[in-house]
């Protein structure tokens, strides 16, 4: 643990991202402490610029810019965390039986994961939504179905490699269950790499989901950054200010969360870090 | 010798492949429109207000939905076969006609885009690498960081903001002028003047991957033997760079290129809502509003086919770049 920080600690821009990361994470946890009652309702005259009243202006409708971004923190964590966690564990699934067991299982699995790979994954997410009914629900799961594929590549590849290994078979010659065998003994040693993708896919997922919201396909219940800039085009000459600060929201924490995730990759595969970073 | 018949095989595998994709995604389309809750037939006819029970029996009798499903995935792929991508309700016309008149737009898009991003990225990646660590690196470094991380839909908006409302350089919405009449050529210029800020938006997030990617490929072929016998031998930096290194830099770049395509397609939905740009994105934006889901998943097929079609046109220009593959060894 000490090592994994000294070794984190040596990137500025992650000690950079971590700290935008954390002033993000207290914004959605404490956000209806700090912007109290409902983000939708209107406070005053619409398209007032920013001024000490209004930090960040007012909307099309009145509403208070700044109310909006600080609550639209919360869906934006909220579906690039569990979306990711959901798409994290399929991959993992999907990948560790196809690394373990080869053969028709590897096959079938990496036909879909390259089937998935190769269509336009937004449009998908978009059809899917659409055709569920937006909430926070159907976005989680359009977004975790289009996003599982290199989790799995990267499980099965550590898998096959894994599974070769005297330690995996040391555990199977002493008949330890197969569940047992992928969870316990080969999963662990896989887990670094995967780690690092996933906070790369929270990432992603955010900015997914601000696309959805963007072409209204938000929740309709809960305001979000992409709604917020989707909602702003039609006054988008007379008033930049309500769309250029819930971008700027997404910009950051999708910053923030890559800054964070190379960090992290230098923090757990030191092999790695030396190379040329793409 | 075997050139030929090498380039036959690729063409053969690339149609087997883009078969296989496209009955997937109709087999996909096909259950996601029985995932729709409610009936079929209602789904189908859209909120069109014109669900009286008539007009809903003959969908059904349209679309066979009365068969067993098998048979219905049957006639489904069969339609599509024939180019007929179903009705839209909402609209009173054929989809594949819909999406027909907007493909070229799409396309037009989607590849001034693809070019400007390979063409720029690798250029910034050279000059990155050329200048490992001084200012012009990092430079590039930040902004390929910064592009990596802003919604495409956020960087439409701000380009209208700055390049449309407060330089007044390019428009803002569509595709052409009302005022422009007249011969080919000013119509021509015309919609490149229109192309200049959707293309910029959905390129620049490659351009910012892509320069990475040359960067990263030129500093692991820099100090490889090949390159310091080259140096050895005397010969001028800059034919190095390009006889030398430059190839070796675009065949990552490529290959990512293809992977990324379906990301591509689906920028260019983005980006065609926000630039009213009218191709298949901003009919599957239309579609989304009207909840018409017969022309949401005709849009999604042909925009599967549009990623196989700019698959081929990777996999052409790695065999280009890389003579190791034409020759099939």
């Amino acid at each position: 643990m000490k090592d994994f920080w000294a070794i984190y600690r040596r990137n500025k821009g992650s000690i950079i991202g971590l700290v935008i990361l954390v002033v993000v994470l207290i914004v959605a946890l404490a956000g209806p402490l700090l912007m109290p009652g409902d983000p939708w309702e209107i406070k005053a005259r619409p398209l007032l610029p920013p001024s000490t009243t209004f930090l960040m202006g007012t909307d099309v409708l009145g509403r208070d810019v700044l109310a909006g971004v600080v609550h639209g923190a919360q869906v934006s964590l909220l579906i690039g965390l569990v979306s990711t966690l959901v798409a994290v564990t399929l991959g993992l699934l999907l990948g560790a039986f196809a690394g373990y067991f080869g053969g028709p299982v590897d096959d079938i699995v990496v036909r879909i994961t390259e089937f998935v790979q190769t269509i336009p994954s937004f449009i998908l997410a978009m059809v899917l939504v659409a055709v569920l009914g937006p909430s926070i629900g159907s976005i989680v799961i359009s977004i975790a179905v289009v996003t599982w594929p290199p989790v799995c590549r990267l499980v099965r590849a550590e898998f096959m490699s894994l599974v070769q290994r005297e330690f995996v078979e040391a555990a199977v010659v002493s008949g330890q269950r197969t569940a047992n065998i992928i969870f316990r003994e080969i999963l662990p040693n896989a887990l670094s790499p995967i780690i690092v993708m996933a906070s790369l896919m929270v990432a992603t997922a955010i900015l997914t989901e601000s696309a959805l919201s963007f072409m209204g396909l938000g929740d309709p219940n809960r305001i979000s950054w992409g709604y917020m800039i989707g909602a702003a085009r039609s006054a988008l000459r007379q008033a930049w200010w309500i769309s250029v600060f819930p971008g700027a929201a997404i910009f950051l924490t999708v910053l923030a969360i890559n800054l964070v995730g190379e960090g992290l990759n230098d923090a757990l595969n030191p092999r790695l870090a030396r190379r040329g970073r793409v | 010798m075997s050139g030929g018949l090498n380039t036959a095989r690729f063409l053969g595998g690339w149609l087997l492949k883009s078969a296989a994709v496209l009955l997937a995604v109709m087999t996909l389309n096909f259950f996601l429109l029985r995932l729709a809750p409610g009936d079929p037939a209602v789904v189908m006819a859209g909120e069109a207000g014109a669900s009286d029970a008539q007009f809903l029996e003959q969908i059904r009798k349209d679309y066979g939905l009365d068969r067993p499903l098998p048979e219905q995935l049957l006639n489904y792929v069969t339609n599509v076969a024939k180019g007929n991508l179903g009705y839209s309700y909402r609209n009173r016309r054929p989809v594949a006609d819909m999406i027909l008149e907007r493909l070229p737009a799409t396309m037009l898009l989607t590849v001034s885009a693809f070019v400007l991003a390979l063409l720029l990225g690798t250029a910034l990646g050279v000059l990155a690498a050329a200048r490992e660590g001084r200012w012009q690196d990092g430079a590039i470094t930040v902004v390929a960081l910064a592009f990596y991380a802003m919604p495409l839909f956020w960087v439409g908006l701000l380009m209208i903001l700055f390049f449309s409302a407060y330089l007044g350089w390019f428009p803002a919405f569509g595709m052409a002028s009302f005022t422009v009449s007249g011969n080919a050529f000013a119509r021509a210029l015309d919609t490149t003047w229109h192309l200049v800020l959707p293309a910029f938006t959905l390129g620049l997030f490659y351009v910012a991957t892509y320069a990475r990617l040359a960067r990263a490929s030129i500093l692991e072929v820099k100090h490889q033997d090949f390159v310091r016998t080259a140096r050895a031998k005397g010969l001028p930096p800059g034919r190095i760079l390009r006889a030398h290194m430059l190839r070796n830099a675009l065949l990552p770049v490529i290959t990512f290129a293809g992977i990324q395509a379906g990301q591509l397609v689906g920028g260019a939905v983005v980006v065609e809502t926000v630039f009213a740009w009218p191709g298949i994105g901003r009919l599957a934006f239309e579609g989304l509003l009207q909840r018409d889901y017969n022309l949401l998943m005709g849009v999604f097929l042909l925009s599967a086919m549009m990623v196989m079609v700019i698959n081929l046109m990777t996999d052409l220009l790695y065999r280009v770049a890389d003579p190791r593959v034409r020759a099939g060894a």
